[in-house]
């Protein structure tokens, strides 16, 4: 083969993967990647039971419920609306009432979202980005309650 | 003190200029006095911030709350450790940690870069100043460690306990080692297309520097997977966070980069090739500040949310990527391809070898870039987690990967994928058979584990059959087997190693992920829990007091074959200062695995809710990550690069008389 001729047959594989990897890139986007709700958003966008979504909000005052076990119950609320949320585990140390949470599962056939993955915010200073973006597009945001 | 290390930062930035235009104008007209210029300031630059970085941490040993940093991150009750290590623990102080280093790495080539043809040097450092001049401008207007605060206050507001631990003093500056060390490579690219030519030091230098990087790098990278391990308490090891992503893409880019340097090295091919993956590894150490420093993502290594530091950060982004890749685009064309190869050699590996690397890369890079593109275009919010990553990048590297212990076996130029394929034939042979004895004789074994299970042993396997192959085994007498084994270039223990470890992190990690167990449940003082045949007996919760903090410590007796055998404890650290509470998890390793547990909330009965994970062969994942350290250690102590180096500079002489 010519310099030409190999240069072209390292590109055309290149080219190849390239192919491959975009091709698997966007199926695993549409397929893999969570959105991000938070409970008034979930009225209009009738997520189906069992969809991974991730749902962020502040936790409820006086709604957390430790059940059977490590079993915990609480509302997630953007003020508006609140979605009903049991998890089992241990919740993350900055997990209290009226403080942001973005919880990741998928709606149970009963409504509740059953959540796999609790993130609270990882110190005193900062709340989730997505949730404080959302309580400030919703008008609810305090400049304290960060 | 303070206002000396301002000033020593202000006059570093003011010199860095220098550093620029004198040894760039030298280069141009061919003036050696202005081209000398260059190394003296580049030193002089590296000693003026190295005393700009000592004001700052003797304000943070002092516990000086009279700057707003030390007050901001800093308390007088820390352990001395962690008052030094909160220098960078910190926005600003690990900006200023990360020039530092970018000047101490200038002032290396200055110093030992004697060898190197004069303008490529003064360009080098140029580039270097660049870079420096940047980065030093971006911290006095956006991020300066000295502002004092008038009145001082009393008492600081802590360091983030989460910070407040041993890794902070390992992880941040090896990982800085790295990504900044890829600035050198980044800074010899950039000159060779500044001057239209790649000469033979160039490919000498380059190497050198990528496997320093590439060490520190890996290091920091598996150092910030433990202690985010052991620190937050999930006993997860990787997340697919988009600040691991951040580390991770140069180092996959820079793994390409090691193995194209040597083609170029060792036959001049692939010059054109390995100088852009030079300047697109360092590109995406850049980017990887922008994503942790500029607040764009939410994490904890994103210290504080200024838009106009993430402005800055992006403008000095699009300069260097867009500048360095525009001059490779109207360069590039000047420079003389390498030579010939047939697509089965050595170089047709490392080839596929790079295409693989950069693909993943590219993958990672989707992942990671595409939910924030999204959120500026569309406002839509999106999570990119571990199953988008499972789907791309895993059949992209599990080829590679089955392909690995092919590479070395082959000859240079033209190569035998049969004979290769025969003297592999025993390490299949091994992996076969732990995979059969995954697959038959573990309980629970899935397909997927024995593959994995096998793919590692065929790792190891295969870099032990390099090292056997080398020395000849099977083909000549013990003594000669074993004074050849000792004889093998350095490099070829590095490659081994670096392989074998690997084979190592995989097999930790196939172990953790497919045999591992876990339990969630709540105890009661004096009760026990069985979990893969070890059994923990909880004796309760008790209250400590530490410098800075009040904690709840658990205490848990591992019982095994109805003896105690040692404590294992977990804690609920409270610290008041900035009302934060931490979990301190209990780990324990038997032999290679680890029992790890995390103690959750205290219930109203007096129960605690416990988390437990058996985690079989974890350690291997950092282990191997050592082992790929010491490989890479090993390649630098290769005589091939020791004799690059300038300090024997007599030595090339004396070989060169006496031909080998």
């Amino acid at each position: 083969m010519t310099r030409k001729q190999k240069r072209l047959s390292v590109i055309v594989a290149g080219l190849a993967f390239l192919g491959a990897a975009a091709g698997l890139t966007f199926y695993a986007l549409g397929q893999k990647a969570s959105y991000f709700y938070m409970p008034a958003d979930l009225a209009a966008a009738s997520v189906p039971p069992g969809q991974r979504i991730r749902l962020g909000g502040l936790v409820e005052k006086g709604t957390i419920v430790r059940g059977q076990g490590a079993t915990v119950a609480f509302s997630v609320t953007d003020t508006q609306k609140s979605v009903k949320v049991t998890y089992t585990g241990i919740l993350p140390d900055l997990f209290r009432e009226e403080q942001g949470v973005i919880t990741e599962g998928a709606f149970g056939p009963d409504g509740v979202f059953v959540a796999d993955s609790v993130l609270a915010k990882h110190d005193e200073r900062y709340m989730p980005k997505e949730v404080a973006d959302g309580l400030k597009a919703k008008g609810v945001w305090q400049e304290s309650t960060n | 003190m303070v206002e000396t290390g301002h000033f020593a930062l202000v006059l570093a930035f003011a010199l860095s200029l220098v550093q620029i235009l004198i040894p760039l104008v030298g280069a141009r007209t061919g003036n050696q006095r202005l081209m000398a210029v260059g190394g003296p300031v580049t030193v002089t630059g590296f000693a003026l911030t190295a005393l700009s970085f000592a004001a700052l941490a003797s304000a943070y040993a002092g516990s000086d709350f009279s700057v707003a940093s030390v007050w901001e991150n800093s308390h007088s009750l820390q352990p001395m450790i962690y008052k030094i290590t909160g220098t960078w623990g910190n926005h600003e102080g690990s900006m200023l940690l990360w020039v530092l280093i970018l000047t101490f790495f200038g002032a290396l080539v200055a110093v030992f870069g004697n060898n190197l043809p004069a303008t490529l040097k003064a360009n080098v450092l140029a580039v270097q100043g660049m870079i420096g001049a940047a980065f030093f401008l971006f911290i006095l207007a956006t991020s300066n460690p000295f502002i004092r605060l008038n009145p001082a206050p009393i008492e600081g507001r802590d360091l983030n306990p989460v910070l407040q631990d041993l890794g902070l003093a390992i992880h941040p500056p090896m990982l800085y080692l790295g990504y900044v060390g890829f600035s050198i490579c980044f800074s010899f690219s950039v000159a060779a297309l500044i001057e239209g030519r790649i000469d033979a030091s160039w490919a000498r230098w380059v190497r050198p520097w990528t496997l320093v990087a590439w060490m520190f790098l890996t290091g920091g990278i598996a150092m910030g997977s433990y202690w985010a391990y052991y620190e937050l308490g999930w006993g997860g090891f990787w997340f697919w966070d988009p600040v691991e992503n951040a580390s991770f893409m140069p180092w996959l880019a820079g793994t390409a980069l090691l193995h194209s340097a040597i083609v170029m090295e060792k036959r001049s091919a692939l010059k054109i090739w390995t100088l852009l993956l030079a300047i697109l590894t360092f590109s995406l150490s850049l980017l990887g500040t922008f994503l942790v420093r500029s607040g764009v993502l939410t994490s904890v290594h994103a210290f504080a949310t200024d838009p106009a530091r993430g402005v800055f950060i992006l403008c000095i982004l699009t300069l260097f990527i867009g500048g360095s890749l525009t001059l490779f685009a109207l360069r590039a064309s000047t420079l003389t391809a390498g030579g010939l190869f047939h697509p089965i050699s050595r170089e047709g590996a490392l080839v596929l070898n790079n295409l693989f690397l950069t693909t993943a890369t590219a993958t990672v890079l989707v992942g990671t870039l595409y939910p924030l593109a999204l959120e500026a275009l569309t406002g839509g919010k999106i999570s990119v987690g571990a199953p988008f990553f499972d789907l791309t990048f895993g059949p992209l590297m599990l080829p590679l990967l089955a392909i690995v212990p092919f590479g070395p076996l082959l000859a240079w130029k033209r190569g035998d994928v049969i004979a290769a394929s025969q003297r592999l034939m025993a390490a299949f042979a091994v992996a076969i058979a732990a995979m059969l004895v995954t697959g038959l004789f573990i309980d629970g074994a899935s397909v997927f584990a024995a593959l994995g299970v096998g793919l590692a042993v065929w790792l190891v396997a295969g870099a032990l059959t390099d090292l056997a192959v080398k020395s000849g085994v099977g083909s000549v007498v013990p003594s000669v087997m074993l004074r050849r084994f000792i004889g093998l270039p350095r490099s070829v223990f590095g490659t081994a190693l670096a392989h074998l470890g690997l084979g190592l992190t995989l097999l930790g990690i196939v172990g953790t992920l497919c045999f591992g167990t876990e339990k969630i449940l709540t105890m009661k003082p004096g009760e026990t829990v069985e979990l893969s045949g070890h059994s923990v007996h909880f004796e309760g919760l008790f209250p400590q007091k530490g410098p800075n903090f009040t904690e709840d410590r658990g205490r848990f007796v591992l019982i095994s074959n109805g003896i105690a055998d040692g404590e294992i404890t977990s804690a609920k650290r409270f610290y008041p200062v900035r009302q934060t509470v931490t979990t301190e998890s209990g780990i324990r390793t038997l032999g290679l695995s680890q029992l790890y547990l995390s103690l959750g909330d205290e219930n109203k009965d007096g129960s605690v809710v416990v988390r437990l994970w058996w985690k079989p062969l974890v350690t291997l994942i950092w282990g191997g990550g050592l082992v790929m350290m010491a490989g890479a250690a090993m390649s630098l102590l290769d005589r091939r690069l020791r004799i690059g180096a300038p300090a024997k500079r007599r030595k090339p002489a004396a070989a060169l008389a006496s031909p080998t």
